[in-house]
């Protein structure tokens, strides 16, 4: 019953959303309130609809009803109750489901915190919101029913994937779909805008927030994922490359893109046809990594689903909207009125290059990820394309990136002085050179591009600390004046400041775990011990455990350094019962500078073991440098300015420089 | 801060826009020279057993093998960590060597693709060896080269 209820919500929301896409569409050109007024109502029952049929499947999962093929085949009565509840999302279906669920969740959010906006532009953005719903409910329906029945019944459940049952896996899907979904909404305004052929400061000022909440989302989905790779995988690294990492990691590089141009549109009126174009790139990117993923045609250790009527549709899905709406913008862009004018050397300037670094990473990734596929289609060729391909092309791309992210906010709008800034930054630059100087000394005669990677987070930290201390006053007023002005900056400035700090931070990190880390693997005995980087794992015993689903065998690591013990580690080799698969889960002890991690690998029957271990500097900041930046994000979103979204209060705003004239 | 009378004429738009332009064109150019470089160098072909017998391949030139483990061919060397196993296409075969952890889903009979040189002795050393998130998966290539080996047989669930 609840399973049939929960089908029924989702076909009731298909009827909604085809309402939803037409009628305030046709209601905005006819200028008639009414028909422009049933978006607002239509995205909240769309909502409602969505989320009664998401809690019966979730409902559905909780109480095991083997009775609905999905939850037969991914979860498992035996399973904790956190991980049945996580596979509501773990397999295909039930994710559509948690896809459509945040896209109707923005469209609803836009109606109820949208009463600002104009009527015209509310109704556009979400009869254009409920377009991209309509698809994606009409292919869940077609080709992906979470909720059809069994007859009979299965004794018990397939379970979850062992490697899924991880609480990282239960956050990660969530965060990175309301991420990646959120930007429709960025889309949707986009969209509108064409339509309406007006954007101004006001219209950035709409869009930012939605689009820094999917960015938050986003980049904690990422971190998410990258840290339960790191731990679960075994495997110790924290990024592969992986196609399906790339799919989320594009989205990511062009909002970022988008993030940053909105900020010139909202206060300089320029930049508009760009941002509008990054706006609909942002999102395409992000129907293109759902087709990757969920189509199944990535040859990619994530590829758990394959099914072509499902790629096809999805494909077709893609094109009609990428293809439109590039086609809309093609026809309307030349239309939108250019606005403030600035040099070259200049913060607007400065923002163009940022923008440009970050789209070419991502094409350059985008092509990395899909050459393979084409060149398959095409010739039939298999290749693959790894890490060393985008560590050539991505890395090249970030270093400017990170250097000019050092002068950009010091910049003036308009027209900057980059001698002048160039002064100011000398002591970042020192910082820097010291930064590196030291880390050559002590790792001489290894890798350079450490040296060269902790230089640049040492200058963008420093600069970072600079351009904060100079806007408030430190070294030219009075403490008290310092924290009257502080506390007196906009949250937008703050948060810029901590999200440019956590992202040194986070480079630190990636070039400590890139570069530096030890690494061991030998065959030991219980008794035995490794040394690496002046730490030694002795295993001290090999107990056999038993899980809820699950038996495990668990070593016992002792780590000492100069004799004294400093971490006592637990890795794990797990046996799920239902489907028999085997995990290695390693243990990790972090000492917020480095990682100690260790795995215990297969038996040889002869009473040793195979184990793996890994001395890891710098790893933890790369979690705490991506936590930053989140946290720069959230700051930012508190922005009173984003909050009221008033666009009209502009006097505070721009002290110098008038905005150019709107139209 | 300056005031906008005593500032300078800012650029026009039109050379704006050729700024604006030329500045996207070097991106461009130096994207396509980084790919085009990085492709060279990076990218790594696909062999199944019987390409591998077929096709002339470099000496150290890195390449993904892929096919099934053979049956009883998986034997552990006296340091506990060399594996030496047989990858099939169930029409020619290859010894490979790996020192390492196995993946947790390697095992005898199953799909498997492993990156890495073939030796002067015909024995593929492998770098990394990769198997699958679930044990009812066939790497897409794996079943491919199964296919094209005349060897192809429907999984049976």
């Amino acid at each position: 019953m609840i399973a049939e209820i929960g089908h029924f919500a989702l076909v009731l929301a298909l009827a909604v959303a085809l309402v939803q896409s037409i009628v305030p569409m046709i209601g905005a050109a006819r200028r008639d309130y009414g028909w422009m007024a049933v978006a607002t109502p239509a995205a909240v029952v769309q909502f409602l609809c969505i989320g009664v049929s998401f809690s019966c499947l979730l409902y559905s999962f909780a109480v095991s009803d083997f009775t609905v093929i999905n939850v037969a085949q991914n979860s498992n009565s035996l399973q904790p109750m956190i991980y049945k509840v996580a596979s509501t999302w773990g397999n295909h279906e039930g994710s559509m489901v948690l896809w459509v669920l945040i896209l109707a969740l923005f469209g609803g959010m836009v109606a109820i915190f949208g009463g600002n906006l104009p009527p015209t532009l509310k109704a556009r953005t979400l009869s254009v919101q409920s377009m991209i719903a309509f698809a994606f409910l009409l292919f869940i329906l077609v080709t992906s029913n979470p909720f059809e029945r069994l007859d009979p019944p299965p004794i018990d459940g397939r379970d979850l994937n062992p490697l899924l049952q991880d609480i990282g896996l239960v956050m990660h899907p969530p965060m990175l779909y309301v991420g990646y979904v959120g930007f429709s909404i960025s889309f949707s305004f986009a969209i509108a805008a064409l339509i309406e052929g007006k954007v101004d400061a006001a219209w950035a000022r709409w869009v930012r927030p939605w689009t820094l909440l999917a960015w938050i989302f986003l980049t904690a989905g990422i971190l998410l994922g990258s840290w339960w790779a790191y731990y679960e995988l075994g495997w110790g690294g924290w990024w592969y490359w992986d196609p399906v990492e790339n799919a989320s990691f594009m989205p990511w590089l062009v909002g970022t893109a988008l993030l940053h141009s909105a900020i010139v549109v909202e206060k300089r009126d320029a930049l508009k046809t760009w941002t509008i174009l990054l706006a609909i790139l942002t999102f395409s990117l992000s129907l293109i990594g759902t087709f990757l993923v969920r189509s199944g045609v990535l040859t990619s250790v994530h590829a758990f689903a394959t099914d072509p009527e499902r790629g096809v549709f999805i494909l077709v899905l893609l094109s009609i909207a990428i293809g439109g709406s590039l086609l809309l913008y093609a026809w309307r862009a030349p239309q939108l009125k250019g606005g403030g004018l600035f040099a070259p050397i200049s913060r607007e300037g400065s923002l163009i290059l940022n923008n440009l670094l970050l789209t070419t990473a991502a094409a350059t990734v985008f092509i990395g990820t899909l050459y393979p596929l084409l060149l398959d289609a095409i010739t039939g060729d298999k290749i693959s394309v790894g890490p060393p391909f985008f560590n050539a092309t991505f890395i090249p791309l970030m270093i400017p990136l990170i250097i000019a992210l050092g002068f950009g906010p010091m910049m003036s709008w308009k027209r900057g002085d980059l001698s002048g800034v160039v002064q100011r930054l000398k002591f970042a630059l020192a910082v820097s050179m010291v930064v590196t100087a030291v880390a050559a000394y002590v790792t001489w005669g290894r890798s350079v591009f450490g040296a060269i990677g902790l230089g640049l987070a040492g200058w963008l930290a420093a600069s970072v600390c600079i351009e904060f201390g100079s806007r408030i006053g430190i070294g030219r007023a009075s403490a008290g004046d310092v924290f009257r002005r502080a506390t007196g900056l906009p949250r937008a400035a703050w948060g810029m400041t901590v999200a440019h700090f956590g992202f040194a931070i986070l480079v630190a990190g990636a070039t400590g775990a890139s570069i530096w880390q030890d690494e061991s693997i030998q065959s030991i005995r219980v008794g035995d011990s490794i040394t690496i980087a002046g730490y030694e794992f002795s295993l001290r015993n090999v107990d056999d455990i038993r899980g809820p689903n699950y038996v495990a065998q668990r070593g016992v690591f002792t780590v000492r350094q100069d004799g004294k013990i400093v971490a006592t580690l637990a890795p794990e080799r797990r046996r799920y019962l239902v489907q028999g698969t085997e995990t290695t889960e390693s243990a990790i002890f972090s000492n917020g500078i480095s990682d100690l991690y260790a795995v215990l690998g297969q038996p040889d029957g002869a009473g040793r073991w195979i184990v793996k271990v890994y001395f890891k500097p710098l790893v933890p900041w790369l979690w705490l440098g991506g936590m930053i930046t989140v946290l720069g994000g959230i700051i930012s979103l508190t922005d009173r300015r984003l909050r009221v979204g008033a666009p009209t209060r502009k006097r505070d705003e721009v002290p110098s420089g008038a905005p150019a004239p709107a139209e | 801060m300056s005031t906008t009378t005593s500032m300078r004429t800012p650029a026009t738009r039109k050379k704006r826009r050729l700024y604006a332009v030329l500045a996207g064109l070097t991106m461009l150019g130096i994207a396509a020279v980084l790919v085009l470089t990085a492709f060279e160098d990076n990218i790594v072909f696909f062999y199944s057993p019987t390409d591998l017998t077929e096709k002339a391949v470099r000496p150290g030139q890195t390449l993904r093998l892929g096919g099934l483990v053979e049956e009883g061919s998986v034997k552990k060397a006296a340091d506990g960590i060399t594996t030496e196993f047989v990858i099939t296409d169930l029409s020619k075969t290859v010894s490979v060597r790996y020192a390492g952890l196995l993946p947790d889903l390697f095992r005898e009979g199953q799909g498997v693709v492993s990156q890495g040189t073939l030796g002067p002795d015909g024995i593929f050393l492998a770098s990394e060896v990769l198997a699958k998130h679930d044990e009812a998966y066939m790497p897409p290539e794996v079943a491919d080269g199964l296919k094209r080996a005349g060897q192809w047989r429907e999984p049976t669930k």
